[in-house]
């Protein structure tokens, strides 16, 4: 059950349309800073499978330039994956 | 209540605003992930939570760690603790990852025919204690020596102390703070005779102007950094000016960032006291009442020569002959050999000079490791006694600390050569005072300093020094002109005991290899930057054999012979060598807190009188000792009650860049890692984001030398070479004509490439300054 955390650089004027697009997507949860165009980005899936899966589909969005792994847990093992 | 996914997700939350803080300081987000917020209860599920300090640098930041089922797993600010007030940073939030890496040493080793073999810890005992008698019977007492670090427990530390200079009777203890603030020591002691930062971290809540001074606190002192941003959120006329010589993060948050030459600090700091006093900014009666000016001994060398004496000589100077000193550092003079522009050189004394802005000057390893370090400390304080910023809230010349009891292990327990916990080994008071608490004949004490730290390990090669413990500090990879000291340490004869958690090129020179426990995994006490003693219970079981440092030495102890000084159990040994040492420190200059306050609050800054933490030394609004002398200030450190301003010159490096070695090369830490790495590279999330070393270079010189980014680059000096990949634009960015690498990195040991030289007062070594040149390999 992997959790992680990325930041998130928008394309130049689509910062907008990035936040509607993940947060339309149940496994993530976002935090936008107040004062950067930058986005805190978590998510939570249940296993390794849905994981990749959103993976690849966070990797397809036009609207990321940037999309930076910071932090990731799997429950089960109390351990950073 | 909070379940553990969601707590997991706070976690993760955490790591990603301290990451993203690294890369834009001043950044604010709409959501925070610290402690204490959204009725964050003190446990989840099963979860215990308890205070201990990030053992990851010397500010001491307040952490709860949560345990279950006998194992750490999971980390928050304490938002108790009024050093971090809940904050954390990217190493803190992580750091109990460091107690699991999958290499964790779980039994002890021995080198057998040229191989390590494990052996249960208590024969590794047997054979260390044996080794130390017979070395101690063939070579004498000063051929055993020892060498640990500020992060050292206090506990462990003091052990050590005992042991050897008031059991065995060696002044061969040394610690690797010698490397990183010996200056800062020697700053304060010729200063004020007394070490240690009159002030505390309150004083970031009162200045309006902070000048960070060759300490680039946006990495590695982030949350001090952090509570330093936030004042100037909150109140907008706070300035941050960053002095340095590459730019870094500090400079890119700072409102002015100036770039200097590498050495012309020592210049720069007396072009600014030249136009206090030609701007007529000296505060008259401060200087008058408290203040006296000296100056010392010049050309003082660099101790690139094995067996290198000093001794400075401080002789009385009036205030006009002070003055007639500093008419060498004009702003203009002190422009051209500085590169910092007249008008900027004038924009800081400005600063300074003004009587209504209060100034907080914070410095670490730029000023400390520098052939004057000792001096440039002397400057800075020169600077706010002229104009009598110091010692109340927000007016404070503040040394920062690297390792999390530098200052609580090495500094006040005294574990490096020349100290005892009360005072000097050279001063009778103190070693009577030690001879008394430890019931031992007080000739029994040497009364003369052996080897500092480079010193040691050059008696160490040079057979003077035959047998060596090292504990909890990496040597093999922080020594600079590492080369001479590995050969030193492997030569025939030598025997060389290292007490770690991992194995670490150190341990690469080990004869026996003890496992220690790590942090929580024993009781123990941490001093931090700001006077601050912080106490933490054992949480979690060490694996295996694995054993306190303090432990490890006490069985070695008894196994000499001296069962009777250390009478204590495991369980009682941590509070009873508290009681024991506190009584070094029983008077109203520098009580510590009893160990049930230390148990139940999270620090305590000493002097701890009456009940109360003396908040601001030598300021009678604050301090006891003070109120009696005066009514406003008094430096009681010295005999006259005043602080020394010293005149310092401007002298030259140990070596300097020239046609076959034309870059200066400056080493440091990154804010992912801590120290030699051997801990956080085993921490996932740290590790990928900072993989490896490299060498960051000024884009001009990238381009004219053909290296583009990542190319593979050899770094050459008179010593030795490293090849690591070129970083251009990349975290920081050297001045033309210099280079920056990292030192946590064990597979590129930027150190066979440093130089030896150290400050002749502190012997500090400079891993600031020497020459080198580039290559590229390949791309």
């Amino acid at each position: 059950m992997p959790v992680k955390s990325y930041l998130v650089y928008p394309v130049a004027g689509k910062a907008d349309e990035l936040a509607r697009t993940l947060r339309a997507m149940p496994e993530c949860e976002l935090i936008p800073a107040t004062n950067h165009r930058l986005f805190i980005l978590i998510t939570d899936t249940p296993d390794e499978r849905a994981e990749k899966a959103l993976e690849r589909r966070l990797l397809d969005v036009p609207s990321i330039q940037c999309l930076a792994l910071v932090a990731a847990y799997r429950d089960e093992e109390e351990e950073p994956c | 209540m909070l379940t553990r996914r969601e707590f997991l997700k706070r976690m993760a939350g955490a790591a990603a605003v301290t990451a993203a803080t690294a890369l834009a300081p001043d950044i604010t987000f709409a959501r925070t992930f610290l402690a204490g917020e959204e009725g964050a209860p003190a446990a989840q599920d099963d979860i215990v939570w308890d205070k201990a300090p990030c053992r990851f640098c010397g500010v001491g930041c307040g952490l709860l760690i949560g345990v279950r089922n006998g194992r750490a797993v999971a980390v928050k600010g304490d938002p108790d603790s009024p050093v971090n007030k809940g904050l954390a940073c990217v190493k803190g939030y992580h750091a109990i990852l460091a107690l699991y890496g999958k290499d964790r040493l779980t039994t002890a080793y021995v080198r057998r025919n040229g191989k390590l073999e494990p052996v249960p810890v208590q024969e590794a005992l047997d054979i260390v204690a044996q080794k130390m008698k017979e070395t101690i019977d063939q070579y004498g007492k000063d051929a055993v020596a020892i060498y640990g670090s500020g992060q050292w427990t206090i506990p462990d530390g003091y052990v050590a102390v005992k042991l050897f200079k008031g059991l065995i009777g060696t002044n061969n203890v040394e610690a690797n703070a010698r490397l990183c603030m010996a200056s800062a020591v020697v700053g304060f002691l010729t200063a004020f005779g007394l070490d240690e930062p009159m002030g505390n971290y309150a004083d970031i809540d009162h200045a309006d102007v902070f000048v960070l001074w060759g300490n680039n606190m946006a990495e590695m002192h982030p949350v001090l950094f952090s509570r330093m941003l936030e004042q100037r959120r909150l109140r907008p006329h706070v300035k941050i000016v960053d002095i340095a010589t590459r730019t870094t993060r500090t400079s890119v948050a700072a409102d002015k960032a100036i770039l200097m030459a590498p050495q012309s600090d020592l210049a720069l700091a007396n072009a600014i006291c030249y136009e206090i006093v030609r701007n007529g900014w000296v505060n008259e009666e401060f200087v008058r009442k408290h203040v006296v000016f000296k100056k010392g001994k010049t050309n003082i060398g660099y101790g690139l020569e094995d067996n290198f004496t000093f001794k400075d000589e401080l002789t009385d100077i009036s205030f006009e002959e002070y003055v007639a000193y500093l008419q060498d550092y004009t702003p203009e003079r002190v422009s051209a050999m500085s590169g910092v522009p007249v008008e900027e050189i004038k924009f800081l004394a400005a600063l300074y000079g003004d009587p209504n802005k209060k100034v907080t000057t914070f410095w670490c390893m730029g000023v400390n490791q520098h052939v004057r370090g000792t001096w440039m400390n002397n400057l800075i304080y020169n600077i706010h006694l002229l104009t009598g910023k110091i010692s109340e809230p927000g007016n404070s010349p503040f040394s920062l600390t690297g390792q999390p009891s530098a200052c609580g292990t090495v500094r006040e327990v005294g574990t490096l050569t020349q100290r005892l916990p009360g005072g000097p080994v050279t001063s009778e008071k103190a070693r009577k005072q030690a001879a008394e608490i430890w019931n031992v004949p007080v000739e029994q004490i040497p009364d003369k300093p052996t080897y500092h730290t480079v010193e040691m390990f050059r008696a160490l090669d040079r057979g003077e020094i035959r047998f060596m413990w090292i504990q909890v500090t990496n040597p093999m990879v922080t020594l600079p002109k590492l080369r001479r000291y590995r050969n030193g340490a492997l030569k025939e004869g030598r025997f060389i005991v290292v007490s770690d958690a991992y194995f670490t090129p150190t341990t690469d020179v080990a004869d026996v290899i003890l496992p220690s426990a790590m942090w929580i995994e024993r009781e123990g006490f941490f001093g931090n930057s700001e006077r601050r003693t912080q106490h933490w219970n054992k949480m979690v079981e060490p694996p295996g054999e694995a054993m306190s440092d303090s432990w490890q030495l006490i069985e070695v102890a008894r196994r000499l012979g001296y069962e009777k000084w250390f009478p204590w159990s495991e369980e009682e040994h941590v509070r009873a060598i508290w009681e024991e040492y506190r009584q070094f420190h029983a008077n109203p200059k520098h009580n510590m807190a009893p160990y049930e306050e230390l148990k139940r609050r999270p620090g305590v800054m000493w002097p701890f009188v009456n009940g109360k933490e003396t908040l601001w030394r030598y300021n009678a609004k604050y301090d006891p000792v003070a109120a009696e002398k005066s009514k406003d200030f008094y430096f009681y450190g010295k005999p006259e009650g005043k602080a020394w301003l010293i005149f310092r010159p401007y002298e030259p490096p140990a070596e300097v860049p020239d046609e076959e070695y034309p870059f200066w090369l400056s080493t440091g830490r990154v804010l992912e890692h801590w120290h030699t790495g051997s801990m956080t590279r085993r921490i996932p999330v740290l590790h990928r984001s900072m993989p490896h070393a490299y060498v960051e270079l000024h884009p001009d010189d990238a381009r004219e030398l053909g290296i583009r980014h990542g190319d593979l680059v050899r770094v050459v000096s008179r010593r030795g070479e490293i090849v690591l990949p070129a970083a251009v634009n990349f975290r920081g960015i050297p001045a033309r004509g210099m280079v920056f690498v990292p030192f946590f990195d064990e597979t590129m040991l930027i150190n066979e490439v440093t130089l030896d030289a150290f400050c002749p007062l502190s012997k500090e070594p400079d891993y600031k300054k020497c020459a080198v040149r580039v290559e590229r390999v390949s791309s």
